[in-house]
């Protein structure tokens, strides 16, 4: 039994980096060899990002790193230190759902859900970058995230009512 | 903030249906399990992680077929962190979704059957130390001979790949024939003989199958996992463990899309409770996308063979179909798949006469099963392919035949299906005139073209999977004084929107919101039995169970008010959280204070609901309960399609659908389920396929998946998608919940030929296979050119020893359902069959 409790070497946690998640400072340690999304969801429990191929083929691990949209299954952790990391959990503010999610919930966007984190992070990114986008612009931004469940209309939707109410909030604000 | 629940100006619905006063069905309404979803706190079975949790990987097999000789696990047995090490010697007894198919172990235990046949399990502290001591485990195979296809096991008897079936490699043969087709064919004035294979494909739902199990508190077995069916798996985890069903608990976690994959019990869920109840700690499976491709279970690859008589005017004299189906390495439903080929090809058009033969071949490759229309999509592209030829040789317009020969409404088949509301007339007139089909058939320039097709489905299979007396779906509901209201039910959501089906149908009877509403779905502790999502059975049976519930707690609130106000019950009305009087509105109690009536009159408030599908005394004949449902759906689209000749390239630019779903619950949802299933047929249509291919012989002649990845599986994006215009025929069908029927499978079945004869109407060659390549419109552009058939499709259909036809004569040839002969069979060892507990 004592070899069996020895710790083997690729499971210890000899990494350690610092990150900014979802606007707050946190340190994590970890084995070396995991990836973004396995630290996010093994080491910090945030299981909003979601394994969909772990291959950078689906879309459903994407996050945003200093503001620009990854496939989190493709990023070593240990090349985030120091970095900013927005997940899902990050967008609604005060129990107060982010436009994109709201729409989302309303307009059918989401039906399994298992898509929806990294479809609405990536979603976000466009947003972030572009705040009219086209109707291409959104099928062209949104190619990268696979959803088996709605055949994308309603998620297109859900999309382009979030830049309604956003513009319309910001409007507002001036 | 001010997101509009809008229906979007695609979809247009008939007209709402009349004389109802509906406040919450039918209105376009939030889904109640959507802010988890879009929040990311929706806990999927990959989400849960247990204090003390082990992981566990599988050691799959790299050959197709082989003799296992010899396990040596001792190696990996040794390595630190590895806590266990289970062969199928650990989990010997058979198991299988359906009774007669009873041919699965967890763990191979003497023969592997196609490539990623699980044969050995690593239990571990940590995932990678158990996927690393996978390699520390050495397993002596014996390599046998593989086959490939359905025409190499019809001829080659041996080796089998199983012990069991009809005979050699044939799994299942099924032989009918309702009406004599000889004098059928004999009055027709054309008969078209046709071939057509539609390629097998995957689901590949978002989530790959994950599962946790735990030994609790009690000694006792809970599964969370991603299963379509917790029901079927509550039985096969008891029959493989050894355990009375109440030490099980197995909860479906909502599931990342089923689309019929997580409808058989899966190995993966047994090896992990086996390791769990072993180790007392919780043991925790995720599989790989490359090992949801092995655990597969979809689409049958189907060869058809389609003969049919006509009339100048369309009539059909009889149809003569056989069907020849891949079926890969185990038996999951194919036997209910089998007959799935061609117990619907009545159900759209009259056919007096018809003829069914169809045959299951086992394979060296990962098991087919239920996907998406289960059985159906590949006799109905070859339906209604060949329906476009016949108009074109009768030259009558396709849409114009089609309403000709459409079945009427509570029409009997020639195989005794009863059917119910038949929306198919509508469905075509609506969908013609949506696309401007008249102005554009034939008549659009080379390269572009419109096609059209029709399709039926069921509204949940009739039969059960184990027959017995008992209940399809139950509800149980608990009312609370503080008004809240609790439904528990055995439904699992994965996706389609069960959750907010049930709380919809409770909220409208009891006059509340769905909010109001909380749904416990999926649990075999807190809820009956419900026997799974599949078959479209759901919204019909369950939310019929929902509604009876329903009911019976609103009568005993109504007689407690009643009293209360002095106010005759049946002047009572249920609305805006609040029970009133119709003739006094001001008199009225909140909801909160008519539970608490009820509960100081009658107790506490709960009531319970069942459903049982209406009896079907038609079909009587043996096989005769495959195709049953309490009603059928009807489906009609037009794609219009682009073919660039010089690549072959084919750009769907747009969809029209009709669909005759009875009457949309939640028309949003609704619509999610219709244009999801649209995407899912032009994922058929036009590119995906679970194909396979022999390696070089230097290299092993293994069978291997050609795409098991999911960038070479090739689905379609946002890029791909066409513009979709999609109308709602409602017209309420006694048999559904608020008049109800399916919509989730129903409008997948018509785009696969839809798309097809678009492409013949663009550029004239018939493709009649899918999925519809490039390779395969240059191919036939080039037979076109060359003054030879243009063409790409089967060219010959293997000769299957038939059994002689069961022998039914229709309805209108004095038939009464049963069976004029009997059909000596071949005596044949079975394996061993579960016990039917009750019948």
């Amino acid at each position: 039994m004592t070899t069996k409790q020895k710790l083997p070497a690729e499971s210890q946690r000899t990494a350690r980096i610092r990150i900014v998640l979802n606007g707050e400072e946190v340190d994590v340690s970890f084995a070396p060899y995991k990836t973004l999304l396995e630290v996010l969801r093994e080491d910090l429990n945030h299981m909003g990002t979601k394994h969909g191929c772990e291959l950078g083929e689906c879309g459903a691990c994407s996050v945003l790193l200093d503001g620009e949209p990854v496939l989190s299954c493709l990023v070593l952790a240990l090349e985030c230190d120091g970095r900013d990391v927005v997940t899902i959990e990050g967008l609604a503010s005060d129990g107060e759902l982010h436009p994109l999610q709201e729409a989302f919930a309303k307009l059918g966007g989401s039906q399994c859900g298992y898509c929806t984190p990294g479809m609405i992070i990536t979603a976000k990114a466009l947003l972030d970058r572009v705040p009219h986008p086209s109707h291409d612009q959104i099928r062209e931004a949104l190619s990268g995230n696979l959803c088996r469940c709605t055949g994308y209309l309603q998620i297109f939707d859900s999309v382009e009512a979030a830049i309604t109410e956003i513009s319309e909030h910001k409007r507002k604000l001036k | 903030m001010a997101i509009n629940r809008d229906l979007p100006k695609r979809l247009s619905r008939t007209s709402k249906p009349a004389g109802d006063d509906l406040r919450v069905i039918g209105s376009a309404r939030q889904r109640v399990d959507v802010r988890g979803k879009v929040m990311g706190q929706t806990v999927y079975a990959d989400d849960i992680s247990l204090p003390r949790m082990a992981h566990c990987k599988i050691l799959r097999s790299p050959h197709p077929h082989a003799r296992i000789r010899n396990i040596d696990f001792s190696r990996a047995l040794a390595r630190p962190g590895v806590y266990l090490v289970l062969t199928g010697k650990d989990l010997p007894i058979e198991y299988g979704i359906l009774p007669v198919s009873q041919d699965e172990t967890a763990l191979c235990v003497d023969r592997v059957r196609h490539v990623g046949d699980p044969v050995a399990a690593v239990i571990a502290r940590e995932e990678l130390i158990a996927f690393e001591a996978l390699d520390l485990i050495d397993v002596d195979y014996e390599i046998l001979p593989t086959i490939s296809d359905p025409e190499e096991a019809l001829a080659t008897s041996e080796p089998r790949i199983h012990d069991y079936g009809e005979e050699g490699n044939i799994h299942k043969r099924v032989s009918f024939e309702f009406g004599e087709v000889g004098s059928g064919f004999a009055e027709a004035d054309e008969i078209l003989e046709d071939l057509f294979f539609y390629e097998g494909s995957t689901h590949l739902a978002m989530e790959q199958h994950a599962s946790v199990a735990m030994k609790d508190r009690e000694g006792k077995l809970t599964l969370w996992t991603s299963t379509q069916v917790p029901h079927y798996l509550h039985r096969s985890l008891a029959k493989v463990l050894g355990l009375p069903t109440g030490h099980i608990r197995v909860v479906a976690t909502p599931n990342g899309g089923g689309f019929g994959g997580k409808s058989d019990p899966l190995n993966h869920e047994i090896i992990a409770s086996k390791a769990a109840l072993m180790l007392g700690r919780p043991v925790k499976i995720s599989l790989t996308r490359e090992e949801v491709f092995y655990c597969h279970r979809g689409r049958h690859p189907v060869l058809m063979k389609f003969k049919t008589g006509v009339k100048k005017d369309g009539t059909i004299t009889a149809l003569d179909l056989q069907t020849l189906i891949d079926g890969g390495g185990y038996g999951s439903f194919g036997v209910a798949s089998t007959f799935y080929t061609g117990a619907l090809q009545t159900t759209t058009y009259h056919v007096p006469r018809y003829k069914f033969r169809a045959c299951r071949t086992f394979t060296n490759k990962p098991p087919c099963g239920p996907k998406r229309g289960h059985g159906t999509p590949q006799p109905r592209f070859g339906q209604e392919v060949q329906m476009d030829k016949i108009a074109e040789r009768l030259n009558i317009d396709p849409a114009e035949l089609r309403l000709r020969i459409a079945v009427q409404p509570n029409e009997l088949t020639a195989n005794f299906l009863q059917l119910g509301t038949v929306g198919l007339d509508q469905c075509i007139r609506r969908v013609v005139e949506m696309s401007g089909w008249k102005d554009k058939f034939r008549k659009l320039p080379e390269g572009r073209g419109v096609g059209l097709a029709c399709s039926c489905y069921l509204t949940g299979a009739g039969l059960a999977i184990y027959w017995n007396k008992m209940p399809h779906s139950g509800i149980q509901l608990k009312l609370d004084r503080g008004g809240g209201v609790t439904v528990q039910a055995g439904t699992t959501e994965i996706g389609q929107g069960s959750d907010d089906v049930l709380a919809a149908i409770v909220a409208e009877i009891l006059g509340l919101q769905t909010t109001d509403i909380r749904v416990y779905s999926g649990d075999t502790d807190l809820g009956p039995v419900d026997l799974g999502s599949y078959s479209s059975r759901v919204t019909l049976m369950a939310g019929n169970a929902a509604l009876q519930a329903a009911e019976r707690a609103k009568a005993m609130l109504a007689e407690a008010v009643a009293e209360k106000l002095q106010v005759p019950m049946e002047r009572l009305r249920f609305a805006d959280s609040a029970v009133f009087d119709t003739a006094a509105p001001e008199k009225r109690v909140t909801f909160p204070e008519a539970v608490c009536f009820g509960e100081a009159r009658f107790g506490t408030i709960g009531t319970v609901g069942s459903y049982w599908p209406p009896k079907m005394p038609a079909a009587q004949y043996k096989g005769g309960g495959v195709g049953t449902s309490p009603t059928y759906t009807y489906s009609a689209a037009v794609a219009e399609v682009e073919v660039n000749p010089a690549t072959g390239w084919v750009r769907v630019a747009k969809i029209w659908n009709t669909h005759d779903l009875g009457r949309a619950l939640n028309p949003t949802l609704a619509l999610g389920q219709v244009e999801g299933s649209i995407y899912m047929g032009l994922g058929e249509a036009l590119m995906e396929e679970q194909a396979f291919r022999r390696l070089p012989k230097k290299l092993s002649h293994a069978l291997v998946h050609r795409t098991p990845s999911m960038l070479d599986y090739k689905s379609p994006t946002s890029l791909d998608m066409p513009e979709i215009f999609t109308e709602f025929v409602e017209g309420p069908d006694p048999r559904g919940p608020f008049g109800a029927k399916e919509v989730g499978q129903g409008p997948l079945l018509p785009i696969m030929p839809a798309v097809a004869n678009a492409v013949y109407d663009a550029v004239g060659v018939r493709i009649d296979e899918v999925p519809i390549t490039p390779e395969k419109i240059l191919k036939a552009l080039a037979e076109k050119r060359a003054g030879r058939l243009p063409r790409s499709g089967p060219t010959h259909f293997p000769d299957v020893s038939w059994p002689e036809a069961l022998r039914v004569p229709p309805p209108w040839e004095g038939g009464d359902g049963h069976a004029i002969n009997e059909p000596s069979r071949p005596a044949k060892p079975h394996p061993e069959k579960e016990k039917v507990l009750t019948r």
